[in-house]
Protein backbone atom coordinates (compact mmCIF):
# COMPACT_ATOMS: atom_id res chain seq x y z
CA UNK A 1 0.00 0.00 0.00
CA UNK A 2 1.61 3.22 -1.15
CA UNK A 3 0.75 6.13 0.47
CA UNK A 4 1.43 9.82 -0.65
CA UNK A 5 3.37 11.19 2.31
CA UNK A 6 1.66 14.00 4.25
CA UNK A 7 3.29 17.65 4.91
CA UNK A 8 1.48 18.17 8.28
CA UNK A 9 2.44 14.76 10.13
CA UNK A 10 5.99 14.98 8.06
CA UNK A 11 6.60 18.64 9.79
CA UNK A 12 5.20 18.20 13.13
CA UNK A 13 7.29 14.75 13.41
CA UNK A 14 10.58 16.14 12.86
CA UNK A 15 9.69 19.59 14.83
CA UNK A 16 8.76 17.05 17.66
CA UNK A 17 11.21 13.91 17.64
CA UNK A 18 14.40 15.79 18.63
CA UNK A 19 12.48 17.54 21.76
CA UNK A 20 10.95 14.03 22.52
CA UNK A 21 14.47 12.48 22.43
CA UNK A 22 16.17 15.55 24.32
CA UNK A 23 12.78 15.09 26.97
CA UNK A 24 14.35 11.12 27.29
CA UNK A 25 17.83 12.43 28.45
CA UNK A 26 16.35 14.63 30.72
CA UNK A 27 14.33 12.43 32.67
CA UNK A 28 17.08 9.60 32.48
CA UNK A 29 20.18 11.41 33.56
CA UNK A 30 18.79 15.11 34.77
CA UNK A 31 17.70 14.31 38.38
CA UNK A 32 20.84 13.26 40.49
CA UNK A 33 19.49 9.86 42.06
CA UNK A 34 17.70 6.52 41.20
CA UNK A 35 14.29 6.55 38.94
CA UNK A 36 13.50 7.50 35.91
CA UNK A 37 15.57 4.97 33.47
CA UNK A 38 12.47 3.13 32.52
CA UNK A 39 10.02 6.02 31.95
CA UNK A 40 13.08 7.73 29.86
CA UNK A 41 13.63 4.41 27.71
CA UNK A 42 9.60 4.87 26.93
CA UNK A 43 9.62 7.86 26.03
CA UNK A 44 12.59 7.62 23.86
CA UNK A 45 10.47 4.34 22.47
CA UNK A 46 7.57 6.72 21.92
CA UNK A 47 9.93 9.01 19.06
CA UNK A 48 10.82 6.30 17.42
CA UNK A 49 6.53 5.30 16.96
CA UNK A 50 6.20 8.75 15.90
CA UNK A 51 9.01 8.22 13.24
CA UNK A 52 7.41 5.51 12.19
CA UNK A 53 3.96 6.72 12.17
CA UNK A 54 4.88 9.73 10.21
CA UNK A 55 7.90 8.48 7.62
CA UNK A 56 6.76 4.76 6.88
CA UNK A 57 7.59 1.16 8.90
CA UNK A 58 10.25 0.32 6.00
CA UNK A 59 12.17 3.40 6.44
CA UNK A 60 12.02 3.54 10.20
CA UNK A 61 13.11 -0.03 9.96
CA UNK A 62 16.32 0.91 8.06
CA UNK A 63 17.25 3.67 10.90
CA UNK A 64 17.11 1.35 13.19
CA UNK A 65 18.20 -1.86 12.36
CA UNK A 66 17.29 -5.43 13.90
CA UNK A 67 20.42 -5.98 14.50
CA UNK A 68 21.17 -2.78 16.61
CA UNK A 69 17.90 -4.04 18.65
CA UNK A 70 19.56 -7.17 19.54
CA UNK A 71 22.95 -5.40 20.57
CA UNK A 72 21.05 -2.57 22.27
CA UNK A 73 19.06 -4.78 24.17
CA UNK A 74 21.78 -6.58 25.88
CA UNK A 75 23.89 -3.59 25.99
CA UNK A 76 21.94 -1.58 28.50
CA UNK A 77 22.06 -5.21 31.08
CA UNK A 78 25.92 -5.09 30.27
CA UNK A 79 26.27 -1.66 31.26
CA UNK A 80 24.06 -2.40 35.02
CA UNK A 81 25.79 -5.55 35.92
CA UNK A 82 28.77 -4.40 34.39
CA UNK A 83 28.98 -1.54 37.03
CA UNK A 84 28.17 -4.37 39.43
CA UNK A 85 30.50 -6.12 38.70
CA UNK A 86 33.32 -3.47 38.75
CA UNK A 87 32.37 -2.93 42.19
CA UNK A 88 33.14 -6.80 42.95
CA UNK A 89 36.11 -6.70 41.62
CA UNK A 90 37.18 -3.37 43.34
CA UNK A 91 35.92 -4.33 46.69
CA UNK A 92 37.61 -7.76 46.89
CA UNK A 93 37.73 -7.50 50.92
CA UNK A 94 34.07 -7.16 51.37
CA UNK A 95 32.78 -8.06 47.86
CA UNK A 96 29.46 -6.30 47.72
CA UNK A 97 27.51 -5.91 44.80
CA UNK A 98 27.13 -2.60 42.94
CA UNK A 99 29.29 -0.81 45.90
CA UNK A 100 29.74 2.40 44.34
CA UNK A 101 32.03 3.59 47.49
CA UNK A 102 34.62 1.12 46.02
CA UNK A 103 35.25 2.87 42.60
CA UNK A 104 38.58 4.75 42.61
CA UNK A 105 36.42 7.98 41.82
CA UNK A 106 35.13 7.97 45.22
CA UNK A 107 38.61 9.13 46.34
CA UNK A 108 38.54 11.99 43.98
CA UNK A 109 35.19 13.41 45.01
CA UNK A 110 33.22 12.59 48.13
CA UNK A 111 31.00 9.14 47.87
CA UNK A 112 27.79 10.90 47.70
CA UNK A 113 28.19 12.41 44.31
CA UNK A 114 29.89 9.36 43.43
CA UNK A 115 27.01 7.18 43.79
CA UNK A 116 24.43 9.82 42.56
CA UNK A 117 27.03 10.15 39.62
CA UNK A 118 27.19 6.44 38.77
CA UNK A 119 23.03 5.61 38.96
CA UNK A 120 22.09 8.61 37.02
CA UNK A 121 24.84 7.84 34.25
CA UNK A 122 25.67 4.19 34.15
CA UNK A 123 22.95 2.61 35.45
CA UNK A 124 19.64 4.54 34.47
CA UNK A 125 21.25 4.77 31.26
CA UNK A 126 21.59 0.69 30.92
CA UNK A 127 18.23 0.71 31.93
CA UNK A 128 16.47 3.21 29.39
CA UNK A 129 19.12 1.58 26.36
CA UNK A 130 17.49 -1.88 26.94
CA UNK A 131 13.73 -0.69 27.74
CA UNK A 132 14.18 1.30 24.71
CA UNK A 133 15.58 -1.40 22.51
CA UNK A 134 12.85 -3.89 23.73
CA UNK A 135 9.58 -1.81 22.90
CA UNK A 136 10.93 -0.52 19.76
CA UNK A 137 11.61 -4.46 18.93
CA UNK A 138 7.69 -5.15 20.19
CA UNK A 139 6.47 -2.21 18.20
CA UNK A 140 8.26 -3.40 14.79
CA UNK A 141 7.37 -6.82 15.64
CA UNK A 142 3.92 -6.13 16.14
CA UNK A 143 3.30 -3.10 12.99
CA UNK A 144 5.51 -5.12 10.36
CA UNK A 145 3.57 -6.47 7.31
CA UNK A 146 4.35 -9.40 5.84
CA UNK A 147 4.61 -7.71 1.88
CA UNK A 148 6.57 -5.14 2.92
CA UNK A 149 9.65 -7.65 3.63
CA UNK A 150 9.74 -7.40 -0.34
CA UNK A 151 10.37 -3.52 0.24
CA UNK A 152 6.79 -3.13 -0.94
CA UNK A 153 6.49 0.76 1.00
CA UNK A 154 8.58 3.52 -0.74
CA UNK B 1 -5.42 15.92 47.65
CA UNK B 2 -8.84 17.04 46.96
CA UNK B 3 -11.44 15.36 47.35
CA UNK B 4 -13.95 16.19 45.40
CA UNK B 5 -11.93 16.57 42.08
CA UNK B 6 -10.41 13.05 42.92
CA UNK B 7 -13.92 11.61 43.29
CA UNK B 8 -15.27 13.41 39.99
CA UNK B 9 -11.95 11.61 38.21
CA UNK B 10 -12.97 8.03 39.16
CA UNK B 11 -16.37 8.68 38.05
CA UNK B 12 -14.86 9.72 34.52
CA UNK B 13 -13.00 6.58 34.95
CA UNK B 14 -15.85 4.13 35.86
CA UNK B 15 -17.69 5.65 33.11
CA UNK B 16 -14.59 5.17 30.56
CA UNK B 17 -14.36 1.38 31.46
CA UNK B 18 -17.83 0.63 30.97
CA UNK B 19 -17.52 2.49 27.61
CA UNK B 20 -14.43 0.58 26.54
CA UNK B 21 -15.72 -2.96 27.14
CA UNK B 22 -19.35 -2.34 26.06
CA UNK B 23 -18.31 -0.55 22.60
CA UNK B 24 -18.33 -2.69 19.18
CA UNK B 25 -15.82 -0.88 17.59
CA UNK B 26 -12.33 -1.91 18.36
CA UNK B 27 -10.61 1.26 17.12
CA UNK B 28 -13.09 3.48 19.86
CA UNK B 29 -12.48 1.17 22.35
CA UNK B 30 -8.69 1.61 22.26
CA UNK B 31 -8.86 5.27 22.06
CA UNK B 32 -10.83 4.94 25.29
CA UNK B 33 -8.31 2.56 27.16
CA UNK B 34 -6.04 5.82 26.26
CA UNK B 35 -8.36 8.13 28.25
CA UNK B 36 -8.65 5.85 30.95
CA UNK B 37 -4.83 6.11 30.81
CA UNK B 38 -4.44 9.39 30.70
CA UNK B 39 -7.55 10.13 33.58
CA UNK B 40 -5.99 7.75 36.06
CA UNK B 41 -2.46 9.51 35.27
CA UNK B 42 -3.87 12.58 36.31
CA UNK B 43 -5.97 11.25 39.48
CA UNK B 44 -2.27 9.69 40.60
CA UNK B 45 -0.65 13.22 39.92
CA UNK B 46 -2.98 14.79 41.93
CA UNK B 47 -2.59 12.72 44.57
CA UNK B 48 1.27 13.14 44.51
CA UNK B 49 2.21 10.28 43.16
CA UNK B 50 4.26 12.41 40.03
CA UNK B 51 6.06 8.84 39.50
CA UNK B 52 3.37 6.42 38.81
CA UNK B 53 1.65 8.96 37.20
CA UNK B 54 3.75 9.69 34.49
CA UNK B 55 5.13 6.25 34.04
CA UNK B 56 1.55 5.39 33.31
CA UNK B 57 1.25 8.47 30.95
CA UNK B 58 4.21 7.13 29.17
CA UNK B 59 3.32 3.22 28.95
CA UNK B 60 -0.54 3.23 29.40
CA UNK B 61 -1.35 5.94 27.26
CA UNK B 62 1.43 6.26 25.09
CA UNK B 63 3.26 3.02 24.25
CA UNK B 64 0.52 0.90 24.50
CA UNK B 65 -2.07 2.77 22.44
CA UNK B 66 0.33 2.20 19.93
CA UNK B 67 1.15 -1.15 20.01
CA UNK B 68 -2.72 -1.99 20.48
CA UNK B 69 -3.20 0.38 17.29
CA UNK B 70 -0.46 -1.18 15.37
CA UNK B 71 -2.02 -4.81 16.27
CA UNK B 72 -5.70 -3.87 14.98
CA UNK B 73 -4.15 -3.07 11.70
CA UNK B 74 -3.48 -6.74 11.51
CA UNK B 75 -6.67 -7.92 12.45
CA UNK B 76 -10.66 -6.63 11.82
CA UNK B 77 -12.21 -3.31 13.24
CA UNK B 78 -15.40 -4.63 14.28
CA UNK B 79 -16.36 -7.53 16.76
CA UNK B 80 -17.87 -10.09 16.36
CA UNK B 81 -21.63 -10.37 17.53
Amino acid sequence: MKKKPDVIINTIARLMIPFIQMYALYVMVGTEGAGGGFQGGVVFAASFVLFVTAFGITKGRSRLPESWNTALSSLGLYFYAGIGILCIILSLGVANYLNYGALPLAELIDRAMTRGLMISFVVEVGIAITVMAVFTSIFFDLAWKPEEDKGGEQ
Amino acid sequence: MIVPLDLIALFFLVVIAIAAITVRDLLAAIVLLSAYSFVIATVWVEMHAVDVGFTEAAVGAGATTAFMIATLARTKREEKR
